[in-house]
């Protein structure tokens, strides 16, 4: 890869800077910040989130958008568990059944956006709706998980970092992989900044339209995978939300919501934004946690009045409504 | 004469989203046969129809200003936030001042106003997208309500704020009678005015229109204005109907609930011609299904399941015959 730093990496380098002043701000501030604690704090917590953030980025490149992941997280993690605790399967078949699980709605989902030309708002919100009612359905209440593997994957650190960690950070660097360096990648790319002409170059629009959706679903339920792994149950209440939250970090990453502009890596600096915003919160200890969704929406909105500027400065490239 | 001629697409636009709502009322007729049976008690009717109206009212309204929204192209997905904001400024100036009823109600109502025109001017004047614009606040929004409201449910009694939600008027509750108002306040805004052209035509050319006079900033200025200024009304409904003001619940999911009103009413997330009368059917489809689920006992924990099913049903139902419209085309978008 021949690239030069050009403006469109403008947002990127700024949401990085502003990650880093931020941390060294708050450890400045913070005694202890600068501990290595801290840092594997901020993965660990936020794994989840970054885990359906990073499928969310593949969707949004292509233009599109998924209000399912929150609910794909509470879904999975509730059916894990009833799986693995009432039905007494064995872990691994049950995770791998679960993301299975996952990218098939992923991939239904994108095949009702394809085929019938359905807005992907309307039809991942009836995902949204769905996958709530369904985890509802499997046990209203949390059910907590007794089994040996997580124990044994509980106690496991790589390099002092929590299997969740270590499972979120795997599927950075894959996805960056394949979204920057693929075929597969450039076609997200294609058809995110304009499908038409995506079509008459000969892409096959469809086919990454569905795949965007069944990474997105797999990676959601992932994430609920990763969930029970990190609170040791399921619950159909959880991460009630966490799909707002997780298309404000991917924007805050650098990420058009338009479409064909964005990065994996981008998505990952605006988890670690989100973290810290909520760490310093936790550090402080005055502040109540309504701080961090004021704080989390002020900096979108800086973020992308910062992207105006940089897109108006290139003259256009990104075409304007 | 030009009214003879544009009532005809008009309603047939409005055949899908009646026809399903005959379907849901319909399938009551089958199963819940106490669905239709209308009381009268103390003066009041009382009933299953009488609670479609009454409990439909927060989407309805906040439907009424999306329907402009998505009519010029953008999407409000503020208004379960500001909703909230208005909901617990009321709950504040009840419980600690001494205001009177009209102050209570329309600082309030100012203050949503004031939170939609921050979303126009995002949108106008900064020319962000209308997702992330409102994206915001829908974030930012729901801090705010709980900072004002110090993370506590606010809990009050006032007896006139009261009857907003939960008193009558002729017979009916107090709430249709607000959303009557609302829509017959929008209705003649932009149907006998210009703003329902102006609307419809800054999104289809915002250059044409600029270039024809349209003043094509402020009259999307006014759509959000005046979505924020109905997610304003809802608030207070909800508000009085429940007696406190809960910043983490109130209004969850309104935007959502609106934007499906919107559509199954027959206005294309695309924006274009849009038709309130539309968004009031799709707002009643979804509280009718809603009630349905809920009278017929079906346990709770389906509720959400029927409900997307239902609106999966509905959309796939238009965008076929959107398909069959565009089939001529080569690029499909």
């Amino acid at each position: 890869m021949r690239r030069t730093f050009s403006r469109a990496d403008v947002p990127l380098a700024a949401t990085a800077l502003v990650c880093a002043a931020m941390y060294l701000a708050c450890g400045l501030r913070y005694p202890h910040f600068f501990s290595f604690t801290v840092i594997i704090n901020l993965l660990s917590d936020n794994a989840f989130l970054g885990l359906a953030a990073v499928g969310l980025t593949f969707v949004i490149v292509s233009g599109g958008i998924d209000l399912a992941v929150g609910a794909m997280i509470g879904f999975s993690s509730i059916l894990l568990a009833t799986l693995i605790t009432q039905a007494g399967w064995p872990a691994v078949p049950a995770m791998l059944a679960v993301a299975g699980l996952g990218t098939a709605y992923g991939a239904a989902a994108g095949s009702l956006i394809h085929l019938f030309a359905m807005p992907p708002f309307l039809v991942t919100l009836a995902g949204m709706f769905l996958l709530r009612g369904a985890g509802f359905v499997i046990n209203l209440q949390s059910m907590s998980i007794d089994h040996p593997l997580y124990y044994r994957l509980g106690a496991m650190a790589p390099a002092g970092l929590p299997i969740h960690a270590v499972v979120f950070l795997a599927a950075v660097i894959a996805s960056a992989y394949v979204l920057r360096f693929t075929p597969f990648g450039r076609m997200v790319y294609a058809v995110g900044g304009s499908a038409s002409a995506a079509l008459l170059m000969g892409l096959p629009v469809g086919r990454v339209r569905i795949a965007v959706y069944a990474i997105s679903g797999a990676c959601s339920a992932a994430a609920g995978i990763v969930y029970t792994l990190y609170t040791f149950s399921g619950n159909a209440n959880a991460a009630m939300g966490l799909e707002l939250d997780a298309i404000a970090t991917v924007v805050i990453g650098g990420t058009l919501l338009s479409g064909g502009v964005g990065s994996v890596l981008g998505t990952l600096i605006g988890v670690l934004i989100y973290g810290m915003i909520q760490t310093a919160i936790a550090f402080e200890g005055t502040l109540s946690s309504w701080w961090t969704k004021i704080a989390v929406g002020g900096l979108l909105l800086v973020f992308v009045l910062l992207q105006k500027i940089v897109q108006r400065g290139a003259g256009g490239a990104v075409p304007r409504r | 004469m030009i009214s003879a001629s544009c009532a005809a697409p008009a309603l047939r636009r409005l055949f899908w989203p009646a026809l399903a709502l005959v379907c849901v009322l319909l399938s009551n007729l089958l199963f819940a046969p106490g669905f239709f049976r209308i009381e009268i008690r103390d003066g009041h009717l009382y009933g299953s129809l009488i609670d479609v109206l009454n409990r439909g009212t927060p989407v309805l309204l906040a439907g009424l200003g999306m329907t402009l929204v998505i009519a010029t192209a953008g999407v409000d997905l503020s208004v379960g936030a500001v909703a909230a904001i208005a909901g617990t400024v009321a709950a504040l100036l009840i419980t600690r001042t001494e205001a009177g009823l009209l102050t209570i109600v329309t600082v309030p109502l100012c203050v949503a106003l004031l939170a939609g025109l921050c979303n126009g001017l995002l949108v106008v004047g900064a020319g962000l997208q209308p997702i992330v614009a409102t994206l915001v606040l829908m974030v930012a929004g729901r801090g705010v309500a709980q900072l004002l409201g110090r993370g506590q449910i606010i809990t009050f009694e006032h007896a006139g704020f009261e009857t907003i939600g939960g008193g009558y008027l002729a017979g009916l509750p107090c709430t249709v009678s607000i959303v009557a108002a609302a829509y017959v306040l929008a209705g003649l805004l932009t149907r006998r005015t210009a703003l329902g052209l102006f609307i419809e035509s800054a999104r289809d050319s915002p250059t044409a229109s600029y270039y024809a006079g349209v003043p094509v900033g402020a009259v999307k200025l006014f759509a959000y204005a005046f979505s924020g200024f109905c997610a304003g009304l809802a608030g207070l409904i909800v508000a009085s109907d429940i007696k406190a003001a809960d910043a983490n619940n109130a209004g969850l999911y309104l935007e959502l609930d609106a934007i499906l009103a919107v559509v199954i009413g027959g206005t294309a997330l695309t924006g274009g011609r849009f038709s309130l009368s539309g968004t009031v059917l799709g707002a009643l489809i979804i509280q009718t299904v809603t009630t349905t689920i809920l009278t017929r006992g079906v346990p709770v924990e389906y509720t959400l399941v029927v409900k997307a099913l239902a609106v999966l049903g509905v959309c796939l139902l238009q965008s076929a015959g959107l398909r069959r419209r565009l089939r001529g085309s080569a690029v499909p978008q």
